[in-house]
């Protein structure tokens, strides 16, 4: 009897074991073909002619394979959308967690959850067939394709993750950190700005940088209205290709498998993976910071 | 009669006169009258859940912060003659001018500096040459300024417990106030920091009108002109200090003071 349930308590450890290793056996399986088959691309082409090159055309009859386009469009991309997210979800963020009655913040939060739950399909056609159409009227140097439009769509898109994580810090600051602040007088948004903030200062950041990862990752939004065109430029009016829409491109077009053309994605699958995993090891460095200091 | 109030008014610097609180439906005071000091030491004792921590905190009018609270009654402020938590005054104003030490030192993530200048910077003092000088005339307040003076600008958290305290008192002194309110300053410290604490009380009492909860009978004693002893939301005795600790005329008060009960 007893050996039994050992036999079982066994399984089920065994079980449970299985399921947590499998993620990570799957990242590893995933890191370990991107640097394989990128060890492929690099031995034809020089890595310093791949970080350095400003023309990215792998799949012209003369290629040039210089990644700095995609790096500039999605730089550019990123940054459009950060300028909206960060602000916004933070300014968000404060008022729902100092400002909002108790029943605003309970049916705010979640309506504001709820954009991230949109698929980003959706979202790629609304900056192209509506945003950017609007746009064009106020700036009428705006081509149909550019990164103006996806960056704003993105920035939208983000906000729910910048506010929610940036809240749950602020929520996190000790009442008497605030009331020490109130009873000298201050206002909310003296609170919020002198002290809250600074307190949840590590939080923020992880936040921000949540957002930062995932607007580097994004892909429908881009692939969709951006452009798909790798343009060397820092002008948000122009059409761009990033890592990721570049990816899609080529992984739906019909490039033989094994070509160097077809080596081209996971060389701009490495160079992405290696751009985010920075910001998320950045990410989780701040958010073990914040446990130190209450 | 208006001789007398000049007596009084001369004498104390606030009045607390049948004072009422809810929090929501539930009536946590009930007819509160007490006389304030000026420059003098009045502490309140009293069981856990008495209300003292409560009543403290109408002086600030920190029951604002959160909704559904209401006050029934007048707390007059002396000589202006306002009454602190009436719902015309707005409480921004009260705290400016009647500051608290918390039960567990709170400093702000910022420099040893800029915990000091912070209630004067929210008043829009940024003028260098003031907010040094009121920033070391604080600080030496607080009996700290020989332990800080060549690192006013680390930050907070690195003092110990017992200087992050005299730190929140400084921070309370700085602007001046017309009454220091301590919600059981020294519950987080340890023997050594709270004598430190008390002398500093003693001291201070030279400048500024002082109320002070506080769970600890010796300290009560210790520290204080004179005793309010509370329970159940009402002030049961209000005497000289020596003689609520010596001869209590209530029961209740010295059955809490010889530890029978509390």
């Amino acid at each position: 009897m007893r050996k039994k349930i050992r036999l079982k308590e066994f399984f089920i450890e065994a079980v449970l074991f299985l399921s947590a290793a499998s993620s990570i056996f799957i990242t590893l399986s995933i890191v370990i073909i991107l640097f394989y088959e990128s060890y492929g691309f690099f031995k034809k082409i020089p890595i310093i002619e791949f970080l350095t090159g400003t023309q990215w055309t792998p799949l012209f009859a003369e290629p040039r394979f210089g990644v700095l386009p995609l790096v500039t469009g999605t730089l550019l991309t990123t940054s459009i959308a950060l300028s909206v997210a960060l602000p916004l979800g933070l300014i968000a963020a404060i008022y729902l967690s100092e400002y909002a009655p108790h029943k605003v913040r309970e049916t705010v939060k979640p309506v504001l959850e709820l954009l991230a739950a949109v698929p980003t399909v959706v979202y790629g056609y609304f900056a192209l067939l509506f945003l950017t159409p609007i746009l064009q009227k106020f700036i009428p140097d705006l081509s149909g394709f550019n990164a103006l439009s996806p960056g704003i769509i993105m920035g939208i898109m983000i906000i729910p993750y910048v506010s929610s994580v940036s809240e749950d810090a602020m929520r996190a600051v000790p009442m008497h950190i605030k009331e020490g602040s109130y009873a000298m007088g201050a206002t909310r948004l003296q609170t919020a700005f002198k002290v809250i903030i600074p307190a949840a200062f590590s939080g923020i950041a992880a936040a921000f940088i949540i957002g930062i990862s995932r607007a580097i990752g994004e892909t429908m939004v881009v692939a969709i209205a951006a452009g798909m065109m790798p343009n060397f430029t820092f002008n948000p009016l122009e059409p761009v290709q990033t890592f990721t829409s570049y990816i899609v491109m080529v992984s739906l077009g019909d490039v033989p498998h094994g070509t160097l053309e077809y080596k081209t994605i996971f060389a701009a699958g490495i160079a992405l993976f290696f751009m985010t995993l920075f910001f998320n090891i950045l990410g989780f460095f701040l958010r073990a910071k914040i446990r130190e200091r209450y | 009669m208006s001789e007398m109030s000049i007596a009084i008014s001369e004498k104390l610097k606030s009045e607390v006169k049948n004072l009422n609180f809810y929090y929501g439906a539930v009536q946590a005071l009930k007819n509160i009258s007490l006389p304030i000091e000026r420059r003098k030491v009045t502490a309140l004792i009293g069981p856990s859940g008495c209300g003292k921590t409560t009543f403290l905190r109408c002086f600030n009018r920190m029951h604002d912060l959160y909704p559904g609270n209401r006050y029934e009654g007048e707390i007059i402020l002396y000589p202006d003659n306002i009454n602190i938590i009436s719902t015309e005054i707005d409480p921004i104003e009260i705290r400016m001018q009647i500051s608290m030490v918390f039960q567990k030192p709170n400093p702000f993530p910022k420099s040893i500096y800029e915990n000091v200048a912070y209630g004067l910077r929210v008043r829009g003092i940024n003028n260098k040459q003031i907010l040094n000088e009121r920033v070391e005339k604080s600080l030496r307040g607080a009996a700290l300024w020989e332990e800080v003076k060549d690192r006013l600008h680390d930050l907070a958290f690195e003092l110990s417990g017992g200087q992050q305290q005299r730190l929140c008192i400084a921070r309370a002194l700085a602007t001046d106030p017309r009454i220091l309110l301590f919600d059981e300053p020294t519950s987080a410290l340890d023997p050594t920091a709270t004598s430190k604490i008390e002398e500093l009380i003693i001291e201070l009492k030279n400048e500024v009108t002082i109320i002070i909860v506080t769970h600890n009978m010796q300290q009560a004693a210790r520290v204080s002109d004179s005793t309010a002893f509370m329970y159940l939301g009402e002030i049961i005795e209000f005497d000289r200090t020596e003689k609520i600790f010596t001869a209590p005329t209530k029961k209740l008060t010295e059955e809490y003071i010889t530890g029978r009960f509390g």
